[in-house]
């Protein structure tokens, strides 16, 4: 082993270690950012190994120097341009974007390897190897694809920028994937035989997989998407490693993969869905507006803004449910106004976060973090869920199917099963809600039936700058 | 390196990758998601090696310029986006007595 291979080895080595330790320091609040800028650093030390790999062997022309430049600079620049300026209610959308051009990243590697093969040192023709070889181009281009294209729909449909179409909820979607993926077997053989042409054929079928595979999904399973997408670019950078020969590569891709497997159960879980059902099932309303879920609401109780503001000023113990409502009328801010003068006159506030409140798992707790709520107020389902007979008023905000008591005692309806916060246990809830629609999932919700529910009908925002006033005209919050 | 290995390499990263995410709270799960997704951009490497070993094929040099600058995207955007995300769990409570 000459110097640039031993250097190389140690550094991928190091490198590994410190991927896998920030993987590990991502999950403690504590570690969590120092653990980010190790992985960032572990990326940065692996190129910087690689490239010093090749000028110690081969050196590098200033022509590959010149491309190396301009698809980094320009990449880079507007990757962190994103990064910075994205809100962070779109925070699914923009991680089904980056995942998606990770997929294309592993299908161009593969795809320029097909076309173009790359003088491997030893030319003796191994049939073995060159089998291996089609076989990882394959798998690259094909999870490569369906990433990139199934990321994309993923984003247009969270941006609302693609509707689910009709004819996607029929049994025809199913026999439109299965022919698009006979189509990308057969290219897979095709290839593997020698016809490298196919390999368009493979790029085509697998990118309308992506797309056909994903369109049907509604709105409220597409976290679960992005985060078995996530999965797949894992993979797809794994099969990359194969095709250029590198265990760093495989190793992180593996991780990845691995490590999107685990959160997309785990999301999962919280939906109180199985993955077959979420890839294969269509969309949740589409099935349920027949069952049990409809019906008429018959005992609504509306209240003004001053009643609800004369109950909390009363009140020793409150919790906050938010939802992805309040993040979309961006009023997370104001409901830390709202909380901040209940605190001052030593009203002792919650929030109760339901393992999927928001878009994804922990979307909530960063929108809410960003309204500078103490960590240590944020408390998860199992911990809260006690708390509410102990409780004079929960606010409910945006969130819908989370508290519905459906899950618990109907077992005709489809959102049962599916752990929800008790929010009825508490002595009175107040339901802030534009109007009487539904939850994602399309199902009525019985806690607005309850008597002691009250609605209070309004945009969140604009209900929660009427309660700051109120709250001020009773005196709340003024010491 | 032979497959054989390299498979075996894939399996152990796969299992480090099942035990290292196994036990996250909830509240980590976006930064993570991103977090591991701005790793996948690894396959930047593998971009990069294309253009090393282009050898002035013009074609070839820019689908692995391209590619890198697909996966940059990827790696910068999500570890940039990421930190954002946890910058927000380390701020000081403020207004707390």
């Amino acid at each position: 082993m000459n110097l640039p291979v031993i250097i190389k080895f140690v550094i991928d080595l190091l490198a590994v270690l410190l991927l896998a330790l920030g993987i590990k320091g991502l999950s403690k609040v504590k570690s969590a950012r120092d653990a980010n800028r190790l992985a960032a650093f572990a990326m940065s030390l692996s190129v910087v190994g690689l490239l010093s790999y090749y000028l110690g062997t081969s050196g590098i022309a200033i022509q590959s120097w010149i491309w190396i430049i301009i698809g980094s600079i320009i990449g880079s620049f507007f990757g962190a341009i994103l990064a910075k300026k994205v809100p962070m209610t779109s925070m699914p959308e923009t991680v089904a974007l980056f995942n998606g051009c990770g997929g294309m990243s592993s299908l161009l590697v593969a795809l320029g390897v097909a076309i173009f093969p790359i003088s491997s040192g030893q030319e003796n023709f191994d049939f073995f190897k060159s089998l291996i070889n089609e076989v990882s181009i394959s798998v690259s281009i094909f999870v490569g694809a369906i990433t990139f294209t199934g990321s994309i729909v993923a984003m247009a449909k969270l941006q609302g920028w693609l509707s689910t179409p009709g004819w996607t909820q029929s049994k025809v979607r199913h026999f439109v994937n299965i022919v698009f993926a006979v189509a990308s077997l057969i290219a897979f053989f095709d290839l593997i035989n020698g016809n490298t042409s196919s390999i368009w054929l493979l790029v085509i079928v697998s990118s309308l997989l992506g797309i056909g595979v994903t369109l049907p999904i509604g709105g409220a399973d597409m976290p679960v998407v992005i985060s078995l997408l996530n999965s797949y670019s894992g993979i797809a950078a794994a099969a990359a490693g194969f095709v250029v020969d590198s265990q760093l590569l495989i190793v992180a891709g593996a991780m990845v993969g691995a490590a999107g497997l685990i959160l997309t159960q785990v999301m999962c879980k919280g939906m109180n869905r199985s993955l077959v059902s979420v890839l294969f099932g269509g969309s949740l309303s589409a099935q349920s507006t027949a069952s049990s879920g409809s019906g008429e609401y018959t005992n609504i109780t509306s209240c003004s803004v001053e009643e609800c503001a004369l109950t909390l000023e009363a009140a020793n113990k409150v919790i906050i449910v938010p939802g992805y409502g309040l993040a979309v009328a961006q009023a997370q801010h104001t409901l830390r106004e709202v909380t901040k003068k209940l605190e001052q006159n030593g009203i002792e506030v919650v929030y109760a976060i339901h393992p999927v409140a928001g878009r994804m798992p922990g979307h909530m707790n960063v929108l809410l973090a960003e309204a500078d709520v103490p960590y240590e107020q944020l408390k998860e389902m199992d911990v809260v869920n006690p708390d509410f007979p102990a409780t004079d008023v929960v606010l409910v905000l945006g969130a819908n199917d989370v508290v519905n008591p459906q899950a618990k005692n109907d077992s005709s309806s489809p959102l049962y099963g599916m752990p929800v916060l008790d929010v009825q246990e508490a002595r009175t809830v107040f339901v802030i809600k534009r109007g009487m629609s539904a939850g994602y999932s399309g199902i009525k919700n019985d806690l607005f039936d309850l008597p002691n529910t009250s609605m209070v009908f309004g945009d969140a925002k604009k209900v929660l700058n009427d309660l700051i006033g109120e709250l001020k005209d009773l005196g709340v919050g003024e010491k | 390196m032979s497959f054989i290995s390299l498979l075996w390499v894939l399996l152990l990263g796969s299992l480090l990758g099942l035990e290292l995410i196994g036990k996250v709270p909830p509240t980590l799960h976006t930064p993570l998601m991103s977090g591991a997704n701005a790793i996948s951009g690894i396959t930047m490497l593998a971009a990069l090696t294309l253009i090393v070993k282009a050898e002035g094929n013009v074609p070839l040099l820019i689908i692995g310029s391209v590619s890198l600058g697909f996966a940059l995207f990827n790696v910068v955007g999500g570890f940039f986006v990421t930190d954002r995300m946890l910058a927000m769990f380390s701020r000081k409570p403020s207004n707390k007595k």
